[in-house]
């Protein structure tokens, strides 16, 4: 019996795999995930990453694509506040996220479906354990079109 | 005016070659190379599409230019590993064969697929699949773009005067450039200046450093700014605008001779920080008597005139007038085309492992006191004495990986720890008799540069007992010596030692006042907390910010030979980039369309570089973005609500593109 729902519950989470866009930062967050690769740091496939050069560049208009073309969640990575490569793109980042997140919510999306992190370039292991985290909550939450 | 806006290459269809790198095992032992260039095949505009053993290699770059132009491709991508390994090498790849370099397009399968994913080769093949299909469909949209140069002015900042930073500077300045040497201290010389001898040759320290330092002062081309302290970093390479703060002396420097008069009648004696507060110095003082530059500093946390106004008497009797009360700090603006990190390290503060008694027992020291104590120009004239009684020790104790190699604290190894561990028991053996019992605690004796092994040999010839264990405790005698129990591992024996001194070998840990000058440059550390290099073994001495390199202990600890050859390596490289008198810029910046910008200025208010201005165009006011300012971080594009930014080679219609290829698949 329980053998039978152990069984059923793992066909379940094969059943939904996430799929996340994330735009890396080039000086913090992408060396973040190279160096997660350079260590052998494994996590799961679910992320398609695309390098900007500042998470300031991340248009709104990106993410609400993504989520219109069938994104479960949408990840932002830069680096960590005060050590912006272009000073201060990052709070930039940090105010329209916060006020991205409102409109998700105003529109009946999550926004526990767009994450943002900080993570310096030398943190394989933070980004490794952040991506983790966020596949878990988005299979928790369930594909995009369903829950919303 | 606007520049006009990029265009793609030509009116024809994109053609495009798509190469997977198989990276010997390291892509294609987890991801299915060959089938991702099957799969690649068939995705529009794509004309070849191959996998490659190592595309990197020359056969696998000339791969690439033949079929340019044979086949008459216009775009090329490239899956293999971070495009920060390799981005520059394949845009030099397509520009021999006539393309654009900007054409290029790498998509990163192995530090972001292969490499994270090795356990689950399906998927992972169906990432490297998406990312592929991503990385094609941003390049249809490339537009060929001009590098541009600037002007660079032949100039460097160095910041640290220690070994580092001297070193550097010197070389520089030896090939030409107007170098300004910062340092916090009064003098230069770091902590290589505090040592008495160095390994494996027992060169005395000062000997080899001091002429060096010498040198640095009367080097035409050297600013010496001692008391100083960076502020403010600003620009970019080859335009760095540096504002350095100088902090008051209270002493006149071109006035000062050095001659002491002052120190010697100054009433106050407080412990001096370079002998390791076991020496006495004035209020009015120089660090140690080879100090460069040789100019007294007034210390006003301790000068009785700055206390309550009441003495005055190295103002009256400074033979050249050059006391002044009145100083004011002096803040420099300088312009220069490089950085160069040399900011060093700290030891490790042995208080934070309190059972070993430092701090509490007198005659438990560190091996900066050691250093200290037996120099000829210490407190005790180089007479090794116990601290607590002033007499000669019988037996020592060195205790290694203080603070190193140590899970509560610094994880990883000094990297001197063992040498200067052995250097400190020669000399015990040599000033206090054959007879002396020496002893070294250690964890792994690591005697790996060149002369090492063979200093090592010498040592444990002289009868210096190496023990392969670390005591957890240091307890005191009555009667001021030392104990402590130790199981040696060689030997697999408890082992119980008394002692008269007890010196505790040092990890070395990244320098205060670090953060803040991570914050000032914006450079990236690593987790061990030391400034991050761009390549752990290609690119050492570079940072990803170009123009600011890094030398000797800011970025790891090394000993000083190490340190001298990271410097000369820092050097060469602000040589290399200085030397042509202009730097290729990046044609990464943005671009506004002045049809559409209603001149609303938001852009202007975010820009952290003030690189937008607004003006007039035919009756309108439009932004304008200064490309020599522009570093393209393309938050502009993001925030004009009327999309009329365009972020070159980061477009919207760029980015868009691979947001919409990831959720094909």
């Amino acid at each position: 019996m329980t053998d039978a729902i152990t069984v059923e519950k793992f066909a379940d989470a094969k059943e939904f795999e996430p799929k996340i866009i994330g735009f890396l930062c080039n000086w913090c967050c992408y060396g973040g995930a190279d160096m997660a690769g350079l260590g052998r740091m494994q996590y799961p496939t679910n992320i398609r990453i695309i390098r900007v050069m500042c998470s300031g560049r991340v248009d709104p208009q990106f993410i609400l694509e993504a989520f219109r073309r069938g994104a479960d969640g949408v990840f932002i990575g830069g680096c960590h506040l005060g050590d912006c490569h272009y000073v201060e793109g990052n709070y930039r980042t940090q105010r329209r996220i916060i006020i991205l997140k409102e409109y998700l919510r105003s529109m009946n999306i999550n926004p526990e479906r767009l994450r943002l992190e900080w993570v310096s370039a030398s943190e394989g292991e933070k980004f490794t354990r952040v991506v983790k985290d966020f596949v878990k909550v988005l299979k928790e939450l369930g594909p995009f079109n369903d829950s919303s | 005016m606007n520049k006009e806006e990029p265009q793609k290459s030509d009116k024809d269809e994109p053609r495009i070659g798509i190469y997977i790198c198989h990276c010997g095992k390291n892509i294609a032992g987890t991801v299915d190379s060959e089938s991702v260039a099957e799969y690649a095949a068939t995705l529009p505009n794509v004309v070849t599409a191959k996998d490659y053993l190592y595309t990197c290699s020359e056969p696998g770059q000339n791969m690439i230019r033949d079929d340019i132009k044979e086949l008459g491709i216009n775009r090329v991508v490239v899956a293999a590993c971070t495009p920060k390994m390799h981005e520059q090498t394949f845009r030099k790849t397509i520009s021999d064969a006539g393309l654009n370099p900007y054409v290029l397009e790498v998509a990163n399968i192995r530090e972001q697929c292969s490499w994270c994913h090795m356990k689950e080769k399906e998927n992972a093949t169906e990432k490297a699949k998406d990312l592929v299909r991503m990385a094609i469909s941003r390049s249809r949209d490339l537009v060929p773009l001009e590098r541009t140069t600037i002007p660079v002015d032949k100039s460097a900042l160095v910041i640290g005067g220690g070994i580092a930073g001297i070193e550097t500077a010197l070389d520089m300045a030896d090939a030409g450039l107007k170098v300004y040497l910062v340092e916090r201290e009064t003098s230069i010389g770091g902590k290589m200046a505090q040592l008495d001898k160095t390994f494996p040759t027992l060169d005395c320290s000062a000997c080899i450093l001091t002429p060096k330092m010498v040198n640095v002062s009367r080097h035409p081309d050297i600013t010496l700014l001692t008391y100083s302290e960076v502020k403010n970093v600003d620009g970019y390479v080859g335009n760095f605008k540096v504002t350095v703060e100088r902090k008051p002396r209270y002493v006149i420097e071109e006035a000062c001779t050095g001659c002491g008069e002052c120190s010697f009648v100054c009433p106050v004696r407080v412990p001096n920080e370079f002998d390791m507060n076991r020496g006495k110095r004035a209020a009015i003082y120089v660090p140690f008597p080879q100090a460069v530059p040789l100019k007294f500093t007034i210390d006003p946390e301790h000068c009785l005139y700055f206390k309550n106004k009441m003495c005055t008497t190295c103002k009256q009797l400074c033979p050249k007038n050059a006391v002044d009360y009145d100083q004011e700090p002096e803040i420099l603006d300088l312009t220069v085309g490089s950085i160069v990190v040399a900011s060093g390290c700290d030891t490790f503060d042995a208080t934070k492992i309190p059972e070993l008694g430092y701090g509490r027992y007198p005659n438990v020291i560190t091996n900066m006191d050691f250093e200290r104590i037996v120099n000829a120009g210490g407190p005790t004239e180089g007479h090794i004495l116990r601290p607590s009684d002033n007499k000669e020790p019988k037996s020592v104790a060195i205790i290694q990986c203080v603070g190193a190699r140590d899970e509560e604290n610094e994880l990883y190894c000094c990297r001197y720890g063992c040498m200067a561990a052995m250097k400190q028991a020669y000399l015990l053996k040599e000033k206090l008799g054959s007879d002396t019992d020496v002893y070294i605690c250690y964890i792994d004796l690591r005697s790996f540069g060149k002369g090492y092994e063979e200093f090592y040999r010498k040592v444990r010839n002289m009868g210096v007992k190496f023990i392969r264990g670390q005591p957890s405790e240091v307890l005191q005698n009555p009667d001021g010596s030392l104990v402590f129990n130790v199981y040696n591992s060689n030997i697999a024996r408890h082992m119980k030692i008394t002692v008269d001194i007890v010196i505790l070998t040092l990890a070395l840990t990244p320098p205060k006042g670090i953060d803040e000058l991570q914050r000032i440059l914006r450079i990236s550390r690593g987790a061990d907390g030391y400034f991050l290099e761009a390549h752990v073994k290609l690119q050492p001495a570079e940072t990803h910010t170009k123009g600011i390199m890094l030398a000797g202990t800011c970025m790891a600890p090394r000993d000083i030979t190490d340190t001298v050859t990271h410097a000369a390596n820092a050097a060469a490289k602000a040589i290399d980039l200085l030397a042509p008198g202009e730097v290729p810029i990046e044609p990464i910046t943005a671009w506004v369309d002045e049809d559409i910008c209603s001149g609303c200025g938001i852009c202007w208010y975010i820009c952290p570089y003030a690189a937008i201005k607004i003006v007039d165009v035919e009756g309108h006011s439009s932004a304008e973005v200064v490309d020599a300012l522009c570093t393209g971080c393309g938050t502009c594009g993001a925030a004009c609500p009327s999309n009329a930014i365009t972020h070159r080679h980061y477009t919207s219609n760029q980015i868009m593109d691979m947001v919409i290829a990831a959720l094909e698949g």
